[in-house]
C-alpha cells in the first residue's frame, strides 16, 4: 500500500511538468501585448522607451524556454509571479479565493453523493418502476441541462418569487447563500451518479456471489448491503473521482452566475482583463485540485478494494 | 424479456432523440421562413421588455426584439458550433487514435500520455485558457473547443483498432499485399465506425452546451449575434422585471442537449449492446 502510494505520487510530478509546460506555452504564445495592455501602453500610444520598460519589467524581453525554467523555478517555490494589473502576489491573490471554491464544491459534491447514489441504488433494486423511470428521467436531463440555465431558474423561483434565499453573493459565509450554488453545480452531478450507481448495481446483481448469497438463505436487507451496495461502491467511486474534476471547472460558470467570489469567478473577471499570470495561476490551483482529487481516489480505491494489490 | 424492454427502450431513445434533433436541424436551416421578426435589426425601444403574448410569442428583450425570432436563429449558431466543432474533434481524435493503436510502440506512448494529460484538464478550464490568449468572439469559440476534446475520441479508436488489429480480416489484407494506411483506412475504420458514431453525437451535445457557456460568460458570440448562450448572459439583471428572458433560450439550450444526448444513447445501445450497461 505504502509502496503503491509512492509510486502514485512519483507519476504525478511529471503530469504536473506536462500540464504546466502546456499551459505555459498556451498563455505566453502571445509575446507581451497582453502585459502591455495591461499596463496601458495602449494609452500612452504604445511610447517605444514605455514598451521596452514594460517588456523588461515583466521579463519579457527573455527567450520562451528561460522564461519557463523562471516559471517552473518560481513554480517550485510557491512563488506564482506577479499580476500585470495590479502588482500583486498571484499566490496570495488567488489563494484568497481557494477557500470559498472549495466550499462550493464540497457542498456540491455531498448533494450529489447523498442524493445520487442511494437513487441509482433504489433504482436498479426496483428496475421497471415509477422511481426508476422518474429517476432515470431526471438523470438524462441534469446531464443536459445548462447549468447557469438551471441557476437562473432557481434563482427566479426560490429567490425572486418565493424570496426564501439570497439571489447571490457570499454573504457572511454562512449556508443561506450556498444553497443555491450548491444545488445548481450539484445536479449534473447527483445526475451521473445516480446512472453509475444504477448501472453498477444491476451489473453487480448478475454476479456469481450474489446468487451464492441469495442460495445460502441471507436476508434480501443483507445481501444488499453488504454485498451489491459495498461493491457497486467501488465501481461508483472511479466515476465519483473522475467527475469531481469537471466539476470543479463547472464552478466557473456558477460562481460568475452566482457572484461568489472562488477562484472561477477571479478567473473569468481577470480573462477579460487579460492578466495573463492570474489566468495562469487559476488554472494551475484549478487542474491541481482535480489532480488531487484524482490522486486521492486512486488510493481510496486500494484502500476500500481488498482484491488488489500493489 | 428483460431483453427486449430494454431493446425497445433503446430504440424509444433513439427515436425520440433522433425526432428532437431532426426538428432542431430544420429550425436552424428554414430560419428565415420560420422566424415573425428579424433577430437582429427589429429593435424597437418602445416595446422592450414585453411578456409573452400573441404578437410576441416568447415576448422581447431589453431592446425590444423579439425573443423567438432569436432563438430559432440561435439554433444555427449553436448547431453549427457544435457540429464544426466535434468534427474537428472526430478527426483529430480519430487519427492519433487510429495511428497509435496501429503503429503501436514510441508513437502509442507519445500519444496515450498527451490523452492523458488533456484529461487530467477539466474542459471548460482548458477552453476558458485558450480564449483568454485569443480574445474573445465566435471564430476563437471553434478553435478553443475545436482542439480540446479529441481524447475520447482518441481513446476509444485507440481501443477498438487494438481489438481488431489481430482479427482475421487485417491479417487477410496484410497476406493480399495491402500497406499499411490502406488498411487502417479501408479495412479498419469502416468496421469501428459505430462507436466513433456514438462518442461524436454525444461530443456534439457537449460542444453545443460549452459554447452556451462561453457565451454566457460573455466571451463567445458577441451582441447583437442571436446565440442562446450570450442571450442569458445579461439575463440575471432583467431576472425581477422580465423573467422571460431567462426561460426561452436556456429551454432551447435544454432541449437540443437532451435530443442529442438521447440520440448518443440511443446509438450506443442500438450499435452497442454489450457495452451498453458498462460506460457511464
Amino acid at each position: 500500500m505504502v509502496a503503491f502510494a509512492f509510486r502514485r505520487l512519483l507519476q504525478f510530478i511529471p503530469t504536473v511538468l506536462a500540464i504546466s509546460l502546456i499551459m505555459f506555452v498556451l498563455l505566453n504564445v502571445l509575446p507581451g501585448n497582453a502585459a502591455l495592455m495591461a499596463a496601458g501602453a495602449q494609452d500612452r500610444g504604445m511610447d517605444a522607451k514605455y514598451v521596452e520598460q514594460m517588456l523588461k519589467r515583466w521579463d519579457l524581453d527573455k527567450p520562451l524556454y528561460i522564461r519557463y525554467l523562471n516559471f517552473i523555478e518560481n513554480l517550485a517555490r510557491g512563488n506564482l509571479g506577479r499580476s500585470f494589473l495590479r502588482g500583486e502576489n498571484v499566490g496570495a491573490l488567488v489563494l484568497a479565493r481557494l477557500w470559498p471554491t472549495l466550499r462550493l464544491a464540497l457542498a456540491a459534491m455531498l448533494i450529489a453523493v447523498g442524493l445520487g447514489i442511494p437513487l441509482g441504488f433504489l433504482s436498479a433494486l426496483r428496475q421497471g418502476s415509477w422511481l426508476d423511470a422518474l429517476s432515470m428521467i431526471g438523470a438524462v436531463s441534469g446531464v443536459s441541462v445548462p447549468q447557469f440555465w438551471l441557476g437562473l431558474l432557481l434563482m427566479f423561483f426560490v429567490s425572486v418569487r418565493l424570496e426564501l434565499l439570497p439571489t447571490s453573493g457570499y454573504g457572511e459565509g454562512g449556508l443561506a447563500h450556498l444553497v443555491l450554488p450548491a444545488l445548481t453545480l450539484g445536479a449534473g452531478y447527483t445526475a451521473l451518479l445516480a446512472r453509475t450507481t444504477r448501472a453498477a448495481v444491476l451489473e453487480i446483481l448478475k454476479a456469481d456471489y450474489v446468487r451464492t448469497a441469495e442460495a445460502k438463505g441471507l436476508p434480501r436487507l443483507a445481501i444488499n448491503a453488504k454485498h451489491v451496495f459495498r461493491n457497486a461502491l467501488i465501481l461508483v467511486l472511479t466515476t465519483a473521482g473522475l467527475q469531481f474534476g469537471s466539476m470543479i471547472g463547472q464552478t466557473v460558470i456558477v460562481e460568475k452566475l452566482f457572484s461568489w467570489p472562488g477562484i472561477g469567478s477571479l478567473l473569468v473577471d481577470t480573462i477579460f482583463q487579460r492578466d495573463i499570470p492570474v489566468v495562469q495561476g487559476c488554472v494551475l490551483l484549478i487542474i491541481l485540485i482535480f489532480l488531487v482529487v484524482n490522486l486521492a481516489v486512486d488510493l481510496l480505491y486500494a484502500l476500500i478494494d481488498p482484491r488488489i494489490e500493489y | 424479456m428483460n431483453e427486449t424492454l430494454r431493446h425497445i427502450r433503446s430504440c424509444k431513445n433513439l427515436l425520440i432523440g433522433g425526432i428532437i434533433t431532426l426538428v432542431i436541424m430544420g429550425v436552424a436551416v428554414l430560419a428565415p421562413f420560420l422566424a415573425p421578426y428579424d433577430p437582429i435589426n427589429q429593435a424597437d425601444l418602445l416595446r422592450s421588455e414585453e411578456p409573452p403574448s400573441y404578437t410576441f410569442l416568447f415576448g422581447t428583450d431589453i431592446q425590444g426584439r423579439d425573443i423567438l425570432s432569436r432563438v430559432i436563429y440561435g439554433a444555427r449558431i449553436s448547431l453549427s458550433i457544435g457540429l464544426i466543432a466535434q468534427c474537428m474533434n472526430s478527426l483529430i481524435g480519430v487519427l492519433l487514435g487510429l495511428t497509435a493503436g496501429f503503429l503501436g510502440r514510441w508513437w502509442d506512448d507519445l500519444i496515450m500520455g498527451l490523452t492523458n494529460v488533456m484529461l487530467s484538464i477539466p474542459a471548460l478550464v482548458l477552453a476558458l485558457a485558450i480564449m483568454a490568449v485569443l480574445g474573445p468572439g465566435l471564430f476563437n469559440v471553434f478553435l478553443a473547443l475545436g482542439f480540446t476534446n479529441w481524447s475520447f475520441s482518441c481513446r476509444i479508436t485507440r481501443s477498438q483498432v487494438l481489438a481488431a488489429r489481430s482479427l482475421d480480416y487485417v491479417t487477410a489484407a496484410r497476406a493480399i499485399g495491402y500497406g499499411r494506411v490502406r488498411i487502417m483506412l479501408t479495412q479498419i475504420l469502416p468496421n469501428i465506425m459505430g462507436p466513433i458514431l456514438v462518442v461524436a453525437t454525444l461530443g456534439v451535445a457537449y460542444a453545443i452546451l460549452m459554447e452556451a457557456s462561453l457565451s454566457f460568460l460573455g466571451l463567445g458570440a458577441q451582441p447583437p449575434t442571436p446565440s442562446w448562450g450570450g442571450m442569458l448572459s445579461t439575463a440575471r439583471e432583467q431576472l425581477f422585471t422580465a423573467p422571460w428572458i431567462s426561460i426561452f433560450p436556456g429551454l432551447a439550450i435544454f432541449v437540443t442537449v437532451l435530443g442529442l444526448n438521447l440520440l448518443g444513447d440511443g446509438l450506443r445501445d442500438v450499435l452497442d449492446p454489450h457495452t451498453t450497461r458498462r460506460r457511464r
